[in-house]
C-alpha cells in the first residue's frame, strides 16, 4: 500500500510528455499546465528527445509501430530523463502511453518488435513496469488535492456553469487502466469526476452533462467534417440544454475539435452555440489568479476573454 | 425497420417539441439504430433485455468482437437513465427538460453508429480516414 503523502511527492516531480498536439493546435494546454505547475510548486521535467506516440495514424497502420514509438518515449524517460513518472495531458499520448504499457506486458510479439526496434535505433529497451503513466488529472489530484485546491482557489470560480467533456480515450479500453474503477477515491471509467471534483473545488458548479465521454468525432474531421459537426453540435447543445456556460476539456483534440466545429456548425448549418471552450488548466489557472495570457486563452480558436472578464475572473 | 435519416428526423422532431411521455419513445429509436448495426453485421437482433432493458442488451450484442463500439456503451446507459429520471418521476418539473436531454442523446447514438456504419471494419480501435484513403487510391 502506498503511503498518500509519499504519493504525493513522488508526483511533485514528473517526467512531462507534452506530445506533439500541445505543440500545435493545443499550445494553450500546454501553455497552461506549465504555468499552474510553476504556480502550485510541481516540478516538470520535460522527457528528454521525446516523439510522436503514434496517434492514430500509425496505430490504423501498424499497432506495432504504435507500441514501439510510446515505448521508445517511456524508455526516454526512464533512462534520459530519470523519471519514472510520465506525465501525458493528451489523451492520445495518455492512452498510447497505458496501450503500449499493457501491449509490453501481454504480449509477447509486442515485447519482440520493441526489443528489435530499440535495439536497432540504438536506444534502451523499455520493458513494462519501469515507468507509470498519468494523466494530468491525475498529476494535480494526487499533489495538491481537491482540499488543496479549495484552499488555494477561495471559491474564485464561484457559479460557474461548466460541464465537463472528458472524450472518449481518457478511458477506453478500461483493460488498458488497471488504477481505475477501485472504488472510491479512484477515477470511473463509467463515469468520470476527476476533472468535475477539481473545478468543483475551486468554486465551479458542475451540471450533470450526459455526453461527458461521447465521441467527438475527431477521427472523423478529415474523411467526413460534417459528421464531425454534427456530433459535436449535438455536445454543444447537449452542454448548453444542461445549462453549463463553459465546456472544461481535457483533451486537445477534443478541445480544437469543439472549437473549430461550434463554428463550422454555424457557417455549415446555421447552428449557433455560445457555450465556451476552457481547458480545465486554464479554468484552475483563473481559479488560481493566473492571467489569461500567461494561460494561453488568447491563443485557443474560439474567443472567451470577454466573457471571463465579465464573470470577474481577471 | 426506419432508415438511419428517418430515424434522426424523428428524434429532432422530439427535441423540438418535447412531451413527457416522449421517453418510452426515444429508447424505442435508440433500439432501432442497435438494430441497424447489428443487422449490417449480418446478425439478428436480439430480443433479450439487459438489466431490464433490450436497448442495453443490443448494445451488447453489437459491441460483442467489436470492442469499438463500446465508445457508445455510456451514451447508452444515459439513454435508460434518462427514460428512468423521466418515468419515475413524471411530474417532476424538469420533464421536460430531461426529455430534451435524452433526445441529444439519442441523437448522439444515431450520429455515432450511423457514422461508424460507413467505416465499419476498419481502424483499430477508434474510426479511421482509411477507406477514404482506399477509396482515393483506387479512383487514381
Amino acid at each position: 500500500m502506498v503511503d498518500v503523502t509519499e504519493r504525493a511527492k513522488q508526483l511533485r516531480e514528473v517526467a512531462y510528455y507534452p506530445g506533439c498536439a500541445l505543440e500545435g493546435s493545443g499550445n494553450g494546454y500546454d501553455v497552461s499546465t506549465r504555468a499552474i505547475a510553476h504556480e502550485l510548486g510541481l516540478k516538470l521535467r520535460d522527457v528528454k528527445d521525446w516523439n510522436c506516440c503514434g496517434a492514430m495514424e500509425v496505430k490504423n497502420i501498424d499497432p506495432k509501430i504504435q507500441t514501439y514509438l510510446s515505448s521508445r518515449v517511456l524508455s526516454q524517460a526512464v533512462n534520459k530523463t530519470h523519471n519514472n513518472v510520465v506525465m501525458a495531458p493528451c489523451n492520445g499520448c495518455y492512452h498510447n502511453l497505458k496501450k503500449a504499457e499493457y501491449d509490453l506486458a501481454y504480449d509477447e510479439n509486442s515485447r519482440e518488435v520493441v526489443e528489435m526496434l530499440s535495439t536497432k535505433a540504438g536506444h534502451q529497451t523499455y520493458e513494462a513496469g519501469q515507468a507509470e503513466t498519468i494523466h494530468a488529472l491525475d498529476w494535480i489530484k494526487e499533489t495538491i488535492g481537491v482540499d488543496g485546491l479549495r484552499g488555494l482557489t477561495k471559491g474564485k470560480l464561484a457559479g460557474l456553469r461548466i460541464a465537463n467533456y472528458y472524450g472518449c480515450m481518457y478511458v477506453r479500453p478500461r483493460h488498458i487502466f488497471p488504477e481505475k474503477d477501485k472504488g472510491p477515491g479512484s477515477e470511473s471509467t463509467s463515469k468520470p469526476h476527476f476533472m468535475d471534483d477539481l473545478l468543483a473545488a475551486a468554486g465551479g458548479v458542475n451540471v450533470e452533462f450526459p455526453l461527458k465521454t461521447a465521441c467527438c468525432g475527431g477521427a472523423h474531421t478529415l474523411s467526413d467534417s460534417d459528421m464531425s459537426t454534427k456530433l459535436v453540435l449535438n455536445i454543444l447543445q447537449a452542454a448548453e440544454a444542461s445549462g453549463a456556460e463553459v465546456i472544461a476539456t481535457e483533451c486537445p483534440t477534443c478541445h480544437s475539435g469543439l472549437e473549430m466545429h461550434q463554428i463550422r456548425a454555424e457557417k455549415r448549418f446555421g447552428k449557433k452555440t455560445n457555450v465556451r471552450i476552457l481547458y480545465f488548466t486554464q479554468l484552475l489557472g483563473l481559479a488560481l489568479g493566473i492571467s489569461p495570457r500567461k494561460l494561453g486563452i488568447h491563443t485557443n480558436i474560439s474567443h472567451s476573454l470577454d466573457f471571463i472578464r465579465e464573470k470577474g475572473l481577471t | 425497420m426506419r432508415s438511419i435519416a428517418a430515424i434522426e428526423r424523428r428524434i429532432e422532431e422530439i427535441q423540438a417539441k418535447p412531451t413527457a411521455n416522449a421517453a418510452g419513445e426515444l429508447v424505442g429509436l435508440g433500439e432501432e439504430v442497435l438494430e441497424h448495426w447489428i443487422c449490417a453485421r449480418g446478425e439478428t437482433p436480439t430480443h433479450a433485455k439487459k438489466e431490464g432493458f433490450r436497448l442495453l442488451a443490443l448494445h451488447r450484442q453489437g459491441a460483442k468482437g467489436d470492442p469499438s463500439f463500446n465508445a457508445c456503451r455510456e451514451t447508452c446507459r444515459e439513454l435508460i437513465y434518462h427514460y428512468n429520471l423521466v418515468t419515475l418521476e413524471p411530474a417532476h418539473s424538469d420533464s421536460v427538460k430531461r426529455i430534451q436531454l435524452a433526445a441529444l442523446v439519442a441523437k448522439h447514438l444515431v450520429l455515432f453508429v450511423g457514422g461508424k456504419m460507413e467505416v465499419a471494419g476498419l481502424g483499430e480501435f477508434c474510426c479511421a480516414a482509411k477507406p477514404v484513403r482506399k477509396n482515393e487510391a483506387v479512383a487514381s
